[in-house]
C-alpha cells in the first residue's frame, strides 16, 4: 500500500483536481481509496458522482469529560490539570466549556476517585462510499462552530481500506495542524502549485513543513503556462522534481466548474500518471 | 464588597478596559473603604480559555461584581456560575466606573 498526500499551502491551486485525476486514473488498474481530508470544505465527492443515500454515514465524536457526582469529592484536581481551562468548579457545580476541551483526558488521569467518565461529543459526520469496485471515497463534514478539524482527519485516517493499493489524501490548504495531521501518515507528498507569485510564496511555506517532517516530496504545476519559470527556479534551488504539469485550459476549468474532471482531457495524461514514481 | 474592574493600567485613574478576559489589569476596589489592589491579569496572553480563567481568578479574590466594557460568552457563563454580578458598557477611569456603579445602586 502506498499512501500519497496531495498538499499545497495556497488554496485553489488544484489539490482536488490532481487528487481526483490521480484516483480516477490509478483506479483503472489498482484499488484506490481517496480520502478528502478537507473536513471544513470537502469537495472531492462533487467530482465523483457521489450519492449520499448509497453511502455509509457515521457520527464522529471526541472525548468529553462526564463527572459522576456520586464519586466526586470536589477536590478540583481535574480543574487544575486542564491547561485549556475547559473545566470550572463553582460551588460543587462543574461547568464544562466543550469547545475549549482538547480531549487529552488529563482529567481522567488525575482524578483520585475515578469520578471522571468518558463522554462523547459530536464534532462532525463521516461518509464512506464505493464509487466503483476499485475506487472508494471517504470524507467528513465538521459541525459548524467546531474549531478543531484534526480529530475528524485522524478519524478518517483510522478507517483506511486495508486492501487498497493506493491511498490518496487530499489535504486541506494552509500550513498548520490539519495539514501536518494529513502529512504525518503519508509515504510521499505531491505539492500542487500554480505559477503565480502567490503560488510560489505558499509553496515555499508548505515545502518547509514537508522538509521538517522528512517526507519524500515532488511538485506538480497546475495551470501550467508561460510563467512556469517561477516554480522551475524554486525547484532547481531546492533540488525538487517537477513530475507533472497540468496545462492551463479554459475549457478544462469550465468542465471543472460543472463538476467534471476528465482523465482523458489532456492527451497522454493517463500514461503520465501511471508512469509517475510513487515508490521512493 | 469587592468590585473587580478590567483596566488598561494598574491604578484608579487607569481607563476601563473594553474587554474583560484579555485586559491587562484588574483593579479590585473595596466599596466600603475604597481601598484597592492591583492584579495583573494572568489570562491576558492565554491561547484559549482566557474567559473561564479570568473569572476563576476574580472569584478566588472574593470579588462579587465585575465592571468592564464587554464580556465574551465563555467568561459570561463562568462569571454567572460563580454568582458574580456583571456590569458591561463601562467607560472612563476605574474610579469613575466604580462611583457610577455605586451611585446607581
Amino acid at each position: 500500500m502506498k499512501k500519497i498526500a496531495v498538499a499545497s499551502g495556497k488554496g485553489g491551486t488544484g489539490k482536488t483536481t490532481f487528487s481526483v485525476l490521480l484516483s480516477k486514473v490509478l483506479s483503472k488498474k489498482y484499488r484506490v481509496h481517496l480520502i478528502d481530508c478537507d473536513v471544513e470544505e470537502p469537495n472531492c465527492h462533487l467530482f465523483l458522482n457521489f450519492k449520499e443515500e448509497f453511502s455509509e454515514r457515521e457520527d464522529i465524536t471526541v472525548f468529553t469529560p462526564e463527572i459522576d457526582p456520586e464519586k466526586c469529592d470536589y477536590c478540583g484536581k481535574c480543574v487544575e490539570v486542564c491547561r485549556f481551562k475547559a473545566l470550572l468548579l463553582a460551588d460543587k457545580t462543574f461547568i464544562k466549556f466543550d469547545e475549549l476541551c482538547h480531549s487529552c483526558k488529563g482529567c481522567i488521569f488525575v482524578c483520585p476517585k475515578g469520578a471522571v467518565k468518558e463522554g462523547k461529543r459530536k464534532v462532525g459526520e463521516g461518509f464512506f462510499s464505493e464509487i466503483h469496485k476499485n475506487l472508494f471515497l471517504s470524507f467528513a463534514r465538521m459541525t459548524v462552530s467546531q474549531a478543531r478539524p484534526t480529530p475528524l482527519i485522524s478519524e478518517l485516517k483510522s478507517k483506511i481500506d486495508k486492501k487498497a493499493d493506493f491511498v490518496i489524501f487530499d489535504s486541506p490548504p494552509g500550513a498548520s495542524c490539519p495539514v501536518v495531521e494529513v502529512l504525518k501518515d503519508s509515504d510521499r507528498v505531491f505539492l500542487v502549485t500554480e505559477p503565480t507569485p502567490f503560488g510560489l510564496y505558499d509553496l515555499g511555506i508548505a515545502f518547509e513543513i514537508v522538509k521538517e517532517m522528512n517526507k519524500d516530496v515532488c511538485l506538480v504545476i497546475n495551470k501550467s503556462g508561460e510563467n512556469d519559470f517561477l516554480i522551475e527556479d524554486f525547484a532547481k534551488k531546492k533540488k525538487l522534481e517537477i513530475v507533472l504539469k497540468i496545462p492551463f485550459s479554459k475549457e478544462f476549468a469550465k468542465k471543472y466548474s460543472d463538476g467534471e474532471i476528465d482523465t482523458d482531457f489532456f492527451p497522454d495524461f493517463e500514461n503520465k500518471i501511471f508512469n509517475l514514481d510513487y515508490s521512493h | 464588597m469587592k468590585i473587580a474592574v478590567s483596566a488598561t493600567g494598574g491604578s484608579l485613574n487607569a481607563q476601563v478596559s473594553s474587554v474583560f478576559a484579555r485586559c491587562a489589569y484588574f483593579v479590585i476596589v473595596d466599596s466600603e473603604t475604597m481601598k484597592f489592589e492591583i492584579m495583573q491579569n494572568p489570562a491576558e496572553g492565554m491561547m484559549g480559555g482566557a474567559g473561564p480563567e479570568a473569572a476563576r481568578q476574580i472569584n478566588d479574590r472574593g470579588c462579587r461584581v465585575v465592571i468592564t466594557g464587554q464580556v465574551g460568552p465563555n467568561a459570561q457563563r463562568a462569571l454567572e456560575s460563580f454568582g458574580i454580578e456583571v456590569v458591561t458598557g463601562a467607560t472612563g477611569t476605574v474610579k469613575e466606573a466604580v462611583e457610577n456603579y455605586l451611585k446607581q445602586k
